[in-house]
């Protein structure tokens, strides 16, 4: 099958339902804000619909390989010829800000990851 | 009357494309203010490409198959220098600079876009309650949801606004409101029609599928719109196979199997009764019925709702505010993201983007999503399995009619199981489609027909069979 | 220092010669005018969708078999993290399955350096930041993102953590330098970024496991990789001979200060999400193409500089650098056309600058180099020649004789040689007692008469055939 396969089956048990602190955390990973009622909100039902998926730990899995496309192509690859190019003003015209034909941002402080 | 009919008429210069799309256009006058089914009517461009068609049967020269074809496609489908929204305040105002591979193939066979229709915000929805532009409304009862995410397109086609609209379907968002609608809907093969110019929601499961009011339509509009496309990888490389021209082969042999694990515990009675109604007619047709069994679709909708919010949580990264759409200023970048996302995103996407964020997450990524995509491998052999018994499969589309509004908003839990019978083929990347089959309670039902991958002729024209003996 | 061993292992970017993206037909080209080079994947537009270049492919390949790589099935993989210049929010790269796993590198001193896998990925945007205090990143009023990088086909190659020294880990990138550049996978030019190195260094006592490790950012160049090992192993050791633990994070080299400084604890390290990328599909290239490209590949730097060794008798630092300058070619030719293999090497070292072997053309090379050998120039006289040859082209026996170059005669220098112990008699007989250091004193005396005009081996000779 195509994709990644996991040499070894996840053999631990189920981690601890999520809490309010992973919860935040989670937020913070993706880029997103809660209130303290998103907070709880979110708490409990994420625990609700995780402990749902908890049937998954009963399974035996050992030796089933992981599935990451269900139609399993390979090699699929372009030729490397140049296509033409957006209209740079039809895209900067879409753009929250610019400044010399750039996207313009506030402060990132920091280096990327 | 259907598009193919209507194409045909326009080809034959018995009828103008413009009056056709000026039909529709009315047609969404009268009836989108109650039913917020269509969020952009493209008027302008519709009339000029009418008038094209128009002059082109003048002079002679070939036209496509949907020539004159009024259509709507769901939001989240890229059309150049419209707004695309998605449903979403995110995507406010934003117009791509470029068209999706299925918007070229629908001109070039002579369809009409004439709107862009509303959908739960990214697709994450079955009830289109989640559009930031406001919900749709049942056609029937306007205090029920007409299923979702693609609820636009059901309602568009359900009310004769259009004949036949495309959708997306991620885990049913289809064929669900196709059934809560009484239209036919089609989610292909996955990689039958090409995802580029789709914004994706959960890229491993999305598929673009056609809705319509007839098989016939349905066939048409997704053979118009399938075959390789060297700009999306997954892609399958072989052209559709002329599905139009086998619907009228009946089922005299073909075995059916009724899918046990989706007729029992939490299905509807009246709906499943439906189905058996559904197979009685097939069997009465010549086809061999039988009882297949396929265990590990009980893990199914768990692996769903993990693999789809994984896959979601980094396709919607892309809505950072740098290059396109909503940007709430902020003095740092890191704050701007997350205003940007914050006030940009709904709750339910929010939700989604949470849940995948924390699946892929490190200490968590082996028990959550590695572990739903071994059982996506189980989904796969099991359908194998079936596919053994069984030509093709049959099962409800949803354990139920439309709900109410509001019903199911409180727990996101319970709308997520409204998706049971739908999500097995995502995993798998299996074609299915619900046909009209009846009603229970005064509202529509539809049963859903499963093909193993490829196999979208043996699906339409059992579809066709139980389409000709649907009356009740 | 030496009860300390430095631990060192790099990673270095290199920018792959393709015309197009990674993922896309958008033009492989930046440096122009800011977003001009741009498509849907390329900003990550909504509803665009990757497909992957044959030729990057190719490349990497090419790459992979030039460093001894196993050429692997591969899968490409998000890397999610939120930076403006990072279009999608994600970076594809290969993760768990990289293409290239298990080569090595040989330096020109002979010693060998695994590499644990060499990946390909997609380039980001550039970020310029603006501000009254200056483009510093803390300092930045605003930052403005330049597109026409993003998802330029990258090969990550990493090094297992051989490297001991910081000259050592300065021959690996220049060797990995010349390498990519020889198979014509980049143009490798760190200066203007096509090569980038990030370098990990922990120290430990030697035959102890081994230590905590720093991973040490923008270091732009060979002498900052230098300088910037030699600091960091400085610094770690001061903490532990100090008592401190060292702590495992990444940390930013300053050229300006010569320090480097930390940028994020290992606590801070991002999550980043890795999982297959659901728009690509796997990649595994027929084993007919692997082998089509192997056998397409040049002879590698390892391989000249080991052929100027055993056929030309060169020392192995000559033959690093002739190599390293690409004046392997030129002295072969020169020896095929009758030249003189050990002047050739001589001057292809030392007397020819980078780029000029294009001017020389090797059956004038070679004529210089028997001339020199024959005696009818001297080693200054030839190297005077050498450089006209190059700036200007011509026959190198008309060129010494418009410069009157020609060996003197020996009865001349004989008859100068009488003149000369006549004036010196005290140190003809040290001379002729068997102290060799005079000879000097009377080569430097006959040079100085003849203006450097005479062949100081042929003096020698004439010294050492009067002495009892």
């Amino acid at each position: 099958m195509n994709g990644v396969t996991v040499a070894t089956a996840y053999v631990g048990p189920m981690p601890e339902r999520i809490s309010r602190e992973d919860v935040a955390r989670i937020a913070q990973l993706a880029r997103l804000t809660l209130g303290d009622d998103e907070l709880d909100r979110f708490t409990s039902q994420l625990g609700d619909i995780l402990d749902h998926a908890r049937d998954l730990a009963a399974l035996d899995l050992d030796g089933v390989a992981a599935t990451a496309h269900p139609f399993p192509l390979r090699n699929v690859m372009r030729d490397d010829v140049a296509t033409p190019s957006l209209d740079r003003d039809e895209v900067l015209a879409a753009a929250p800000e610019i400044e010399s034909h750039m996207f313009a941002v506030p402060p990132v402080l920091g280096e990327p990851a | 009357m259907s598009a193919l009919d209507t194409a045909a008429q326009v080809r034959a210069g018995q009828r103008c494309a413009l009056d056709v799309v000026e039909e529709s256009l009315a047609a969404i006058e009268s009836r989108n203010a109650d039913l917020n089914a269509v969020l952009l009517v493209t008027a302008d461009a519709a009339r000029a490409a009418a008038a094209s068609i128009d002059r082109r049967v003048a002079a002679g020269e070939p036209v496509g198959p949907l020539a004159g074809v009024p259509l709507v496609v769901k939001d989240n489908t890229c059309t150049r220098g419209l707004p695309t929204t998605c449903g979403s305040r995110i995507l406010n105002g934003w117009r791509p600079p470029y068209d999706a591979t299925v918007v070229r193939r629908l001109a070039d066979a002579g369809a009409v876009i004439v709107g862009k229709a509303n959908m739960d915000e990214f697709a994450m929805g079955s009830s289109t309650e989640n559009s930031a532009f406001g919900p749709t409304r049942h056609p029937i009862d306007p205090d029920r949801v007409p299923g979702g995410s693609s609820g636009g397109s059901a309602v568009a086609v359900a009310t004769g606004m259009v004949p036949v609209a495309l959708g997306s379907d991620t885990g049913g968002s289809i064929r669900q409101p196709a059934s809560f609608c009484g239209v036919v809907g089609v989610k292909p093969t996955y990689g039958r029609v090409s995802r580029l110019g789709l914004v994706a929601y959960a890229s491993s499961l999305d598929q673009i599928g056609p809705m319509a009011t007839n098989v016939a339509d349905a066939a048409a509009v997704l053979e118009a719109i399938a075959g390789h496309d060297p700009g999306d990888s997954t892609s399958i490389p072989e052209p559709c196979p002329p599905i139009g021209a086998h619907l009228g082969d009946g089922v005299d042999g073909v075995r059916v199997g009724v899918v046990a694990e989706l007729m029992g515990d939490g299905i509807d009675p009246a709906v499943a009764a439906r189905v058996l109604a559904a197979a009685e007619v097939l069997a009465a047709a010549g086809a061999d019925v039988v009882e297949v069994a396929i265990p590990a679709l009980r893990s199914a909708l768990s692996a769903y709702y993990i693999i789809a919010p994984a896959e979601a949580s980094s396709n919607l990264s892309r809505f950072d505010g740098v290059r396109f759409g909503l940007r709430v200023p902020a003095s740092t970048t890191p704050e701007m993201y997350e205003r940007t996302r914050s006030e940009g995103f709904g709750a339910e996407v929010k939700r989604r983007i949470m849940l995948g964020t924390y699946a892929l997450s490190a200490g968590y990524y082996d028990a959550y999503y590695a572990t739903a995509q071994k059982v996506r491998t189980l989904v796969l052999d099991g359908f194998a399995a079936a596919y053994r018994d069984a030509h093709v499969l049959l099962s409800p589309v949803a354990p139920t009619t439309a709900f109410r509004l509001g019903e199911n908003t409180e727990d996101p839990l319970t709308m997520y199981l409204n998706d049971v019978c739908t999500i097995p083929t995502n995993l798998a990347g299996h074609p299915a489609m619900s046909v009209p089959f009846g009603h229970a309670e005064g509202l529509p039902v539809g049963v859903q027909v499963l093909a193993p991958a490829l196999a979208e002729i043996d699906m339409f024209r059992t579809a066709a069979v139980l389409e000709a003996g649907g009356a009740e | 220092m030496s009860e300390w061993e430095t631990v060192i292992g790099l990673e270095v970017h290199v920018e792959l010669s393709t015309a197009t993206k990674l993922f896309s037909g958008s033009p492989n080209h930046f440096g122009g005018e800011p977003n001009t080079n741009i498509d849907p994947v390329t900003l990550g537009l909504p509803g665009a969708l990757p497909v992957l270049n044959r030729s990057a492919v190719e490349l990497a390949i090419r790459a992979g078999l030039a460093l001894g790589c196993t050429v692997q099935p591969s899968v490409f993989a998000r890397k999610n993290y939120f930076y403006p210049d990072m279009p999608k929010g994600f970076q594809i790269s290969q993760y768990d399955r990289p293409i290239n796993v298990d080569g090595s590198i040989e330096l020109p001193g002979g010693t060998v350096i695994g590499i644990e896998r060499a990946h390909l990925e997609e380039d980001t945007g550039k970020s310029t930041h603006v501000g009254s205090g200056g483009t510093r990143i803390h300092d930045a009023d605003y930052s403005l993102v330049d597109f026409n990088r993003a998802g330029v086909p990258l090969l990550e190659i990493v090094s297992r953590p051989d490297l001991r020294s910081a000259e050592d880990a300065k021959a690996y990138v220049s060797e990995l330098r010349a390498v990519l550049v020889t198979v014509g996978a980049s143009d490798g030019k760190m200066e203007e970024g096509s090569l980038r190195v990030d370098c990990n260094v922990s120290v430990r006592r030697p035959g102890a496991p081994l230590g905590t490790r720093c991973e040490v950012k923008n270091v732009n160049s060979l002498r900052s990789l230098g300088r910037a090992i030699d600091y960091e192993a400085r610094r770690q050791i001061d903490l532990i001979e100090s008592g401190e633990a060292v702590s495992q994070e990444t940390r930013h080299w300053n050229d300006d200060t010569g320090r480097t400084q930390t940028l994020r604890s290992k606590e801070e390290a991002t999550d980043y999400r890795y999982f297959p990328e659901p728009d690509l599909v796997e990649v595994d290239p027929d084993p007919a193409w692997i082998e089509e490209i192997r056998s397409s590949l040049p002879s590698l730097p390892r391989e000249r500089r080991h052929r100027l060794v055993d056929e030309l008798g060169a020392d192995p630092l000559s033959a690093a650098i002739v190599v390293e300058r690409g004046l392997d070619r030129l002295v072969f030719d020169a020896v095929a056309a009758g030249g003189d293999a050990a002047r050739a090497l001589n001057h292809a070292r030392n007397n020819v600058a980078d780029g000029e072997a294009d001017r020389l053309d090797a059956a004038g090379f070679a004529s210089l180099t028997t001339m020199e050998a024959d005696g009818a120039l001297t080693a200054t006289q030839a190297k005077t020649v050498l450089a006209e040859l190059i700036a200007e082209g011509g026959d190198p026996a008309e060129i010494a004789a418009r410069h009157g170059f020609q060996a003197m005669d020996t009865s001349e220098l004989d008859a100068l040689l009488d003149s000369l112990i006549e004036a010196h008699p005290d140190d003809w007989a040290k001379f002729c007692a068997g102290e060799q250091k005079v000879m000097g004193f009377f080569v430097g005396q006959v040079m100085k008469a003849t203006r450097g005009q005479a062949d100081g081996k042929v003096v020698t000779a004439l010294l050492m055939g009067r002495r009892p």
